[in-house]
């Protein structure tokens, strides 16, 4: 599904991603974990063509994502509240990008009420804009617009971060769900190193912007996990 | 403590976002203040001198003096629309070993040196000068001018007072007209009142000494105040309006540029800086009233031009050219949605298409200055449409400034770059003079066709120009990613 090669990136002299070789087959649930400064977030940038590579490219679907833009059709993403639009409330918001993705105000709705139990009752019908809400339900908003329009690959930024903890269980089983029964191939990135290890099947441990870990998940992973940072 | 504060605020200063602009900038900016400045000590220095002359009969310092009221009056109305505490600045500070009290004396303090409170000294200190120089009393002069200081900074605290209530500028609105009308019809003479407070302190300066009581009771009333609110729950909280959605289906009839409208029409009327935008655009309208009154312009139809095209072009100039910077918040969202960015473009033309028709109608009852004021209009708005939207579109591709959307209006540059002042060539000099040229060598009609054709040709071509801009958003999609990431 994603290939990433040979990228790199440098600002001046200092490199902040080197990586040989990545490749993503679809429906695998994509785990990235390094400290601060790995360079994971720049990775995801680069992946949503937002950042250029200073070598390489990334091929999403036979499609090389620097030259033709098709790959957004089946992409969704959410890094961080620069996704959310500030001035809109959240259904406003859904309805802008359910617009974008072809989809009908009634199918928006729909999709959305799916989503009740994930919301808690603090998202929809708030009379709140988005950028009066607090940081996790911000959060939570930004992460059901990237599952909007039936992508093919979601890309999400450290999203367990800012969550309260209900939300991060229910969000680890609409991760699950995903990869299992509708195929999507799902890049998470996330600073703790339980829940990548609960959720994604594989798990690539990124340093100062180079891979030294790549693994797939078994039972001992967040042992050598734990192990290696450890330090 | 003090020199801490201090330290904090030179920092804050120099460090803020209107010292990271180009240089181009800042020397534009440095010319404006001191233009200001120039102008303010020029009426200072000379005001005294053209009062004599023009109206020999009476005394200088006493007219001036009549008038001070209305001053106070203008200045609370003028302060509750732009000046606000600044005290979200102390929010970091709130949790370190600091006294409560000390930060509201600080935010109070700082205040006192405002630019408001700083700019009308340019004005008294000369004039209190020259009074002296003229032979005035020293002593009267001297006690003269702390008067007004004081009064100065007692409109400052009493501002804070009265800001939170729109019913107090409601008063001080009816007041200011309440005396200019009672006034005008001869009941009640506030400057008489007025001059007389002033003229006793001039006569015995001791007076002026009341002005540090005054100023001492609205000081602490505000520290009182305030002392009281310095909790995140109260003053140093950030204000949350409840939504208010309004239906904008009718949008959808535009097709696929139709959720563009509706977020730039939400994005406009939901965010300060674009309703004051929105609101100005308006304002503008009455520009030409400026010019088209006044004899000095009657020959000089180049300037005529010039009104010509702010009035209807209000919003298309001041929307217009920090697209996309508006969108910067949010700009990588956009960036990896699945839209064409022709759509984007589309929408913001024809939102700067239908505002600049919809002034242009507002513009009608200017046939009341003559069918030639009106054509030169016309002929302004056809170029404003034509040319000036898809230029600015153009020009917006060299924006690299973030613009964040929840500071004020009033006199915020953020988003202002170099891009914004080469842009007045093309969209303001090239008609004047088109329009100049043609109406001085060929005759008066062919400086309306030309403008008038310039725009038409750039509207017929629109699709062309659509294309060239299209590639340019593209081709600088990184670069303006990464510049709109940065704080601005």
């Amino acid at each position: 599904m994603i290939t990433i090669d040979t990228i790199s990136k440098k600002y001046g002299k200092t490199e902040v991603l080197n990586v040989a070789s990545i490749e993503i087959p679809t429906g695998q649930s994509f785990g990235l974990v390094g400290n601060n400064g790995a360079g994971k977030t720049t990775l995801f940038n680069v992946i949503l063509d937002l950042i250029r590579p200073t070598t390489g490219s990334v091929i999403s679907n036979n499609i090389v994502v620097s030259e033709s833009e098709a790959w957004k059709n089946f992409t969704g993403s959410f890094i961080d509240e620069s996704f959310l639009i500030g001035y809109l409330t959240a259904e406003e918001y859904f309805q802008f990008v359910g617009d974008l993705r072809g989809m009908n105000a009634l199918e928006v709705t729909t999709f959305i009420g799916e989503f009740e139990d994930f919301f808690n009752d603090e998202i929809i019908g708030k009379k709140k804009y988005l950028r009066d809400l607090s940081k996790g339900n911000q959060k939570k908003a930004g992460i059901v617009a990237a599952l909007m329009g039936n992508p093919e690959v979601v890309i999400l930024d450290e999203p367990f971060a800012n969550l309260d903890p209900t939300t991060q269980i229910r969000l680890k089983q609409v991760i699950k769900k995903l990869t299992d029964t509708s195929n999507i191939t799902v890049l998470i990135s996330s600073h703790d190193l339980t829940h990548v290890t609960e959720v994604c099947e594989r798990i690539v441990v990124l340093d100062k912007g180079i891979v030294v870990k790549d693994l797939v998940t078994s039972a001992a992973t967040l042992k050598e996990l734990e192990l290696y940072f450890s330090v | 403590m003090i020199s801490h504060f201090l330290k904090l605020e030179w920092k804050q200063f120099f460090r803020s976002s209107h010292w990271q602009k180009g240089i181009a900038l800042k020397i534009i900016m440095g010319f404006f203040v001191l233009y200001f400045m120039v102008a303010f000590l020029a009426i200072g220095v000379g005001g005294y001198y053209i009062l004599k002359k023009t109206l020999p009969a009476l005394d200088p310092l006493q007219l001036v003096n009549s008038y001070l009221l209305y001053v106070v009056l203008g200045e609370l109305v003028l302060r509750y629309l732009m000046q606000t505490l600044p005290v979200m600045n102390i929010k970091p500070l709130l949790i370190l070993p600091i006294k409560r009290s000390m930060l509201v004396h600080y935010v109070l303090g700082k205040s006192a040196i405002s630019l408001f409170n700083i700019i009308s000294l340019f004005f008294y200190i000369p004039f209190a000068v020259v009074l002296i120089i003229e032979g005035y009393d020293t002593g009267g002069a001297l006690g003269w001018l702390l008067a007004v200081v004081l009064m100065t900074q007692s409109v400052n605290f009493l501002n804070f007072l009265i800001n939170k209530s729109t019913i107090a500028l409601g008063s001080i609105v009816f007041l200011l007209l309440a005396t200019i009308g009672l006034q005008k019809f001869g009941v009640f003479d506030i400057t008489v009142f007025g001059g007389q407070v002033f003229d006793a302190v001039y006569a015995s300066p001791v007076y002026s000494l009341i002005g540090f009581v005054i100023l001492g009771v609205l000081y602490n009333l505000n520290y009182k105040q305030l002392k009281s609110l310095v909790y995140l729950d109260e003053a140093v909280s950030q204000k949350v309006e409840e939504a208010t959605s309004i239906d904008l289906s009718f949008a959808n009839r535009l097709g696929d540029v139709a959720p563009f409208i509706k977020n730039d029409i939400r994005l406009i009327w939901r965010n300060k800086r674009t309703k004051t935008v929105f609101l100005m655009s308006f304002l503008f309208l009455f520009y030409g009233l400026i010019f088209f009154t006044q004899e000095a312009y009657r020959d000089m139809p180049a300037m005529l031009m010039f009104a010509s095209l702010f009035i209807t072009g209000g919003f298309t100039l001041n929307y217009g050219q920090f697209i996309p910077a508006w969108d910067s918040a949010h700009y990588k969202m956009l960036m990896s949605q699945s839209f064409k960015y022709r759509k984007f473009l589309e929408s913001k033309w024809i939102l700067m298409v239908v505002m600049t028709s919809i002034l242009y109608v507002l513009s009608f009852p200017y046939l009341y200055f003559g069918s030639r004021i009106f054509l030169m209009i016309t002929a302004g708005a056809i170029f404003n449409i034509g040319f000036n939207s898809l230029f600015l579109l153009y020009a917006g591709s060299f924006n690299r400034k973030k613009i964040d959307l929840n500071k004020s209006g009033f006199g915020n540059t953020q988003g202002t770059s170099a891009t914004q002042f080469l842009i007045i060539v093309p969209l303001m000099l090239l008609p004047m003079l088109l329009f100049w040229v043609f109406n001085k060598f060929v005759g008066y009609n062919s400086g309306f066709i030309v403008v008038a054709s310039v725009g038409i040709i750039s509207l017929l071509l629109k699709k062309q120009a659509m294309n060239f801009i299209e590639k340019k958003y593209i081709k600088d999609k990184y670069v303006m990613i990464n510049a709109f990431g940065k704080e601005a």
